[in-house]
C-alpha cells in the first residue's frame, strides 16, 4: 500500500478511515463486524454512524481507538489516518498517548465507565496528571473547571463526590468533562444518551453540541436513534452488516434517502402526530454475521431486491454532491451514478 | 441510579449473537444450555486430561483386582521391603504385600469415600439452600447460623473432632466429611437462589399462578446447579485429601485396609531405607486431587456465560 | 360502561434504611375500559413498572384498591388469585431474561396451560397455534430461548401471554430492548392482536412515539404521581401539565430541518428519587411555571376536558 501524504487542502480533515476491516475469529466462524468502511470527519463536524445490532457501529468506534479485544478480534486491514500517521500501525505507547488526549471516547453506561471507589474530581483530574503532567492540586483545579464547563451544579463540591452519588445525567457530564479535558481533536461517543431519560438526554446532547462547536472538536456520534441523529449530526453514515450502505449530509439522508434500508427504517418509525393505523415495518431480521448471504446483505429484507442483488454485492456509488450509497437499485432522486 | 434505564439492547451482545432469518438455528441439534456447556468443556485440553485421570481412577476403583496377580492383603515375608521391580512395580512393604495392588485397592476406598460424602452433602445441602434462599426468614436464619458454626472451624480440625467423637470408622468418616461439605453447598445454593428468584422468568412463572414448589423445582433448581456441580468436583478432590489426612492420623480407615493415608502412615518408620513406600501413596493422592481439580476448573469455565461461546 | 380495571388510591412504598420510604407509587387512581389501550408514560423513577406489577398482584400494595371486573384483586385468597391470573397476563421488557434458559419454548408455552389446567392434552397444539399467530413456525417448539433473536423471542413472549385466553395484558416496555427495525413489527403485532381479540392493554413505555401509536388514552406519571391523563390526541395535541409539555418538547424527531431550527428548550434539573419527597407538587423543582402554592400543597386532579385531567395548580 502506498502511503499518501496529507494534502494541504485536507488540513481540516481530522480523521480519515479507509477500507477498515475488523474481524472476530470465534468458535462459530469469522464475524466480519466491520467489513470495508470509509469515511472522514472534519474539525468541528458532527458525524453520525447509525445502525442496529450487528451493524458494526460500535466496533468501528472501538477500532478507531484500537480498543478491540485482541483475541478474538483484530483489525485485519485498512488505514486510520490521524495526525499524519496511520493508527492501525501505531504502537501501544503511541496509542496510550493519543487516547484521552487527542482522541477521547465516551460510552453508553457512565456507571461502568467510572471507577466507583475514586472521587469524580480525582478521576477527571487523572487526564491532566497523565497527559499534561500537572500536579494533583493543579489537576483538581482544572478538573473543577471542566465540571463547571459541563454544567454540573456546584462543581467544587461535586468533585468530592463518588460516582454512585451522582445521577446518570451528571455522571455522563463527568465523562464528557474527562473526555474533553485535554482538548482532543476528536471525541467518539458511543450511544452516550441511550441509557438516559428523555428530558436528561436533551440536556446532555445540547451540552455536547455546544461544547464541541466551541472547541472545534470533531464528534463521531454512534447511535441507533434517528431523532438523536437528526438533532445532532451534520453528516451521517448508515451501517448494515459491517458496511456503510449510505453516507451523506443529514438533510439529504432524511429527505431523499437512496438506500432502501435507510428509507425503510425512516418509514417504520412511529412519529408523533402521524396518526398511523399501522407502522410501515421492515420485514425480516438483521443478518447473522457468521452467515452473511452472497450479494447484498440487505437483499433478504429489501422490497426492491432483484436477482442481481442476491448474487453480486453492490459497490459504493459516489455522486458528485458527496452522497454515497451501496445499492444496485437505489431510490428515486439523487440516483444518477457517476460514470 | 434513578434516571438511568437498564436496557440490555440486543446490540450489547457479542457480534454474532442475535439476529438470523426466521429459520432460527444453524444446526439440527437441539442446543440446550447443557449441550453448550458440554461443548465448551470439551474444548479445554486440561479439562480433558483431568477427566481422563478421573476416569482411570474410577476404572481402577471398580475393577482393580482384575489387573493384578496379587492380593492386597496376602503377606509374604520372603519379599519384604523390596524396592520397585518388574515383579513389584511399586515395591513391597515390610509384610511383603505388593504395593501397587494395595494402591489400587486404596483407589476404591478414596473414590468411595469421596463420592458418597459429596453426594450426601448435596442431598443435605441443596434442599437446605433452596429453603434458605427462597424463603429466607426464620428458617433461613437458622440454617445460615448452622452453616456459620461449621465454617467457624478449620476443615481438617473439624473433621478430626467429628470422627474422634463418633468413633474412627469409614462410615463415620464419610458422614463427617459430608457434614462439613454441606455447609458450603448450602451457602452456594442459597446465594444462587437469591439471585435467580429475582429474575424475570421466575416472575413470569408466578404471573401464571404457579405454586412455590413448582417454581423451585422447575425454574430455580435447574438454574442454580452449575456452581454446585463445579463446587462438588472440588469437594471430591478435597474429600480424598481429608480421608488421606485422617487415615494418616489413625482416625480414618483402620489397618489392614489399604487406604492411601494409612499407607503413608505405615511408611513413616521406613522412610529412610524404603522411600518408595512413601512416594507412591503420595503420588496417588496428588494424581487424584489434580485430576478432580483440572476437571473442576474446566467445568467452571464451561459454565461461565461470559467465557463460553455465546 | 363498567371499567375492566379500576385502580383507586394505589400506594406502593418501599422502606429505605431505617426511617425513610421510597414512594414508588403514591396515590394513583385510574381506570381502563374493556378493549381500551391505556398508555402509561414516564421516565425512570416514575413508578410505571411498579404500578404494572402491583396491579397484577405480583407485588403487594401498601394500600389502595385494584378492582378487576368487579373483583377486589388485592384481597383475594391465593386460590382465587390463581384463578384470576388466567385473565391478566404480562409481557416483559427483556425477552432473554423473561424465559427460563433451561426450558424449551414448547415447555415454556405449555407451562401456563398445565398450571391452570387449561387445554389439557392439547397444549402442544395450542402452542403451535399461538406461535403461528405471532408469525413464527411451529417447528421451533424444542428450541431454547437463546437460539432466537430478540424480536422473535419477544413474539414468543406475546404468545405466552395469550396462552390462557386472558383479556387484560400488561405490556412493560415490550419494545424498548429491540432493534428499531424490529420494533415496528412487534408494535404492529400488538395492535393486530388487540383488535382481533378485543384485548385490553396497560402499555408501559418511556417512548412517546410508541405510546401515541398504540394507545387510546395516555397517563403520564412523574415521581409516583399521576401528572396528566387524557385521550391520546388530547394529550399530545393539547398537553396541560408542564411536565407533559417538557416531555413532549424534549422528544427528538427524525427530521433534521425541524430539529435544528428548534430553540433549545431543555428543562433544567434532574429527576430526584422519590424518597421522602417534600410536600407539594413533585415537579416543583423543575417546573418553569411554578407558583408558591405548588411548593406547599399537592395539586388535585383537575378536569380539563372530556376524560382529560391534569394535576396542576395552574388549572385549578
Amino acid at each position: 500500500m502506498t502511503e499518501r501524504a496529507p494534502k494541504a487542502c485536507d488540513s481540516s480533515v481530522v480523521l480519515r478511515v479507509r477500507d477498515l476491516r475488523t474481524h472476530f475469529f470465534t468458535n462459530e466462524g469469522v464475524v466480519k463486524a466491520v467489513d470495508g468502511v470509509d469515511f472522514e470527519i472534519r474539525r468541528g463536524e458532527i458525524l453520525g454512524i447509525v445502525g442496529e445490532s450487528g451493524s458494526g457501529k460500535s466496533v468501528t468506534g472501538l477500532s478507531l481507538m484500537r480498543l478491540i479485544a485482541s483475541p478474538p478480534g483484530r483489525i485485519v486491514s485498512g488505514q486510520i489516518e490521524f495526525g499524519g500517521r496511520d493508527l492501525v500501525e501505531a504502537s501501544t505507547t503511541e496509542m496510550q498517548d493519543i487516547r484521552g488526549r487527542r482522541i477521547s471516547m465516551i460510552f453508553q453506561d457512565p456507571l461502568t465507565s467510572l471507577n466507583p471507589v475514586l472521587r469524580i474530581g480525582y478521576q477527571v483530574g487523572e487526564v491532566f496528571r497523565y497527559h499534561l503532567g500537572l500536579s494533583r492540586s493543579k489537576a483538581l483545579h482544572r478538573a473543577v473547571d471542566m465540571l463547571r464547563a459541563t454544567e454540573i451544579p456546584s462543581p467544587d463540591r461535586r468533585a468530592q463526590s463518588y460516582p454512585y452519588e451522582l445521577s446518570g445525567g451528571m455522571r455522563q457530564r463527568a465523562m464528557i468533562a474527562m473526555a474533553l479535558a485535554c482538548e482532543p481533536e476528536l471525541l467518539i461517543a458511543d450511544e452516550p444518551t441511550t441509557a438516559l431519560d428523555v428530558t436528561v438526554q436533551a440536556q446532555v446532547l445540547e451540552l455536547m453540541k455546544t461544547i464541541c462547536r466551541e472547541r472545534q472538536t470533531a464528534l463521531l456520534l454512534i447511535a441507533h436513534d434517528m431523532g438523536v441523529v437528526a438533532h445532532m449530526c451534520d453528516r451521517v453514515a448508515v451501517m448494515y452488516a459491517g458496511k456503510i450502505v449510505e453516507y451523506t449530509d443529514v438533510y439529504t439522508l432524511f429527505a431523499r434517502p437512496a438506500h432502501p434500508y435507510t428509507a425503510g427504517l425512516l418509514r417504520s418509525l412511529p412519529r408523533l402526530g402521524a396518526n398511523l393505523r399501522r407502522l410501515a415495518s421492515l420485514e425480516g431480521q438483521p443478518p447473522r454475521l457468521t452467515r452473511l448471504p452472497a450479494g447484498c446483505a440487505f437483499a433478504p429484507r429489501c422490497p426492491r431486491a432483484q436477482d442481481r442483488c442476491r448474487e453480486v454485492a453492490p459497490d459504493l456509488t459516489r455522486l458528485d454532491n458527496g452522497h454515497q450509497f451501496r445499492c444496485h437499485f437505489p431510490l428515486e432522486n439523487d440516483k444518477e451514478p457517476q460514470a | 441510579m434513578h434516571d438511568t434505564r437498564t436496557i440490555s439492547r440486543t446490540d450489547e451482545r457479542p457480534p454474532d449473537a442475535a439476529g438470523s432469518d426466521d429459520a432460527v438455528a444453524e444446526t439440527d441439534q437441539v442446543l440446550s444450555p447443557t449441550r453448550l456447556a458440554w461443548k465448551s468443556f470439551r474444548r479445554s485440553k486440561l479439562g480433558l486430561v483431568g477427566s481422563l485421570m478421573v476416569l482411570l481412577l474410577i476404572v481402577i476403583a471398580i475393577g482393580g483386582e482384575q489387573f493384578s496377580p496379587y492380593d492386597a492383603y496376602s503377606m509374604d515375608s520372603s519379599v519384604s521391603l523390596e524396592p520397585p521391580s518388574l515383579a513389584h512395580p511399586a515395591g513391597t512393604d515390610r509384610f511383603g504385600r505388593d504395593q501397587l495392588t494395595r494402591l489400587m485397592e486404596g483407589t476404591r476406598i478414596s473414590m468411595l469415600v469421596s463420592f458418597v460424602a459429596v453426594v450426601l452433602s448435596l442431598v443435605i445441602g441443596i434442599p437446605l439452600g433452596l429453603i434458605a434462599g427462597y424463603y429466607g426468614g426464620l428458617a433461613g436464619t437458622v440454617i445460615m447460623r448452622g452453616v456459620d458454626v461449621v465454617f467457624a472451624f478449620p476443615t481438617i480440625l473439624l473433621a478430626l473432632m467429628l470422627v474422634a467423637t463418633l468413633g474412627a470408622s469409614l462410615p463415620n468418616l464419610i458422614l463427617a466429611i459430608a457434614v462439613i461439605f454441606q455447609a458450603n453447598v448450602v451457602r452456594i445454593v442459597r446465594a444462587s437462589v437469591m439471585s435467580v428468584k429475582e429474575r424475570e422468568f421466575v416472575e413470569a412463572a408466578r404471573a401464571v399462578g404457579a405454586r412455590d414448589s413448582v417454581i423451585m423445582a422447575q425454574f430455580i433448581l435447574p438454574n442454580v446447579l452449575s456452581p454446585v456441580i463445579v463446587q462438588a468436583t472440588f469437594h471430591l478432590s478435597l474429600a480424598i485429601f481429608i480421608e488421606a489426612a485422617l487415615s494418616f492420623l489413625g482416625l480414618g480407615t483402620q489397618p489392614p485396609t489399604p487406604s492411601w493415608g494409612l499407607m503413608l502412615n505405615e511408611s513413616r518408620t521406613f522412610i529412610e531405607f524404603a522411600p518408595w513406600l512413601t512416594i507412591f501413596p503420595g503420588l496417588a493422592i496428588i494424581f487424584a486431587v489434580l485430576g478432580f481439580n483440572l476437571m473442576g476448573d474446566a467445568l467452571r469455565d464451561a459454565f461461565d456465560p461470559r467465557l463460553s461461546q455465546r | 360502561m363498567t371499567p375492566l380495571l379500576e385502580v383507586r388510591n394505589l400506594h406502593k412504598y418501599y422502606p429505605v434504611g431505617r426511617n425513610s420510604q421510597l414512594k414508588a407509587v403514591d396515590d394513583v387512581s385510574l381506570s381502563i375500559q374493556p378493549g381500551e389501550v391505556l398508555g402509561l408514560v414516564g421516565e425512570s423513577g416514575c413508578g410505571k413498572t411498579t404500578f404494572g406489577r402491583v396491579v397484577l398482584s405480583l407485588q403487594p400494595a401498601t394500600s389502595g384498591e385494584v378492582v378487576f371486573d368487579s373483583i377486589d384483586v388485592l384481597s383475594l385468597q391465593s386460590k382465587d388469585l390463581r384463578r384470576l391470573r388466567r385473565r391478566m397476563q404480562i409481557v416483559f421488557q427483556d425477552p432473554y431474561s423473561s424465559f427460563n434458559p433451561r426450558m424449551t419454548i414448547g415447555a415454556a408455552l405449555s407451562f401456563p396451560m398445565k398450571v391452570q389446567g387449561m387445554h389439557r392434552g392439547n397444549e402442544e397444539e395450542r402452542a403451535v397455534e399461538l406461535l403461528n399467530r405471532v408469525g413464527l413456525d411451529g417447528s421451533v417448539l424444542n428450541r431454547y430461548p437463546h437460539e432466537f433473536s430478540g424480536g422473535q423471542l419477544q413474539r414468543i413472549g406475546i404468545a405466552r401471554a395469550l396462552t390462557l385466553d386472558s383479556d387484560f395484558i400488561v405490556a412493560d416496555e415490550p419494545v424498548s430492548a429491540l432493534d428499531v427495525s424490529i420494533q415496528s413489527q412487534v408494535l404492529n403485532l400488538f395492535k393486530d392482536l388487540q383488535e382481533e381479540f378485543n384485548l385490553t392493554y396497560l402499555f408501559i413505555s418511556h417512548d412517546l412515539g410508541v405510546v401515541e401509536f398504540i394507545s387510546d388514552r395516555v397517563a403520564v406519571l412523574y415521581m409516583g404521581r399521576l401528572a396528566e391523563i387524557a385521550p391520546t390526541e388530547d394529550l399530545f395535541g393539547d398537553p396541560r401539565h408542564p411536565y407533559t409539555q417538557s416531555l413532549l418538547a424534549a422528544v427528538l424527531h427524525p427530521d433534521p430541518t425541524l430539529e435544528k431550527s428548534k430553540p433549545s428548550m431543555a428543562i433544567e434539573g434532574e429527576i430526584s428519587t422519590p424518597i421522602d419527597p417534600p410536600p407539594g407538587c413533585r415537579f416543583y423543582g423543575r417546573c418553569p411555571k411554578r407558583m408558591d402554592i405548588c411548593r406547599v400543597q399537592d395539586p388535585p386532579m383537575v378536569p380539563i376536558g372530556p376524560r382529560h385531567s391534569a394535576a396542576c395548580w395552574l388549572h385549578a
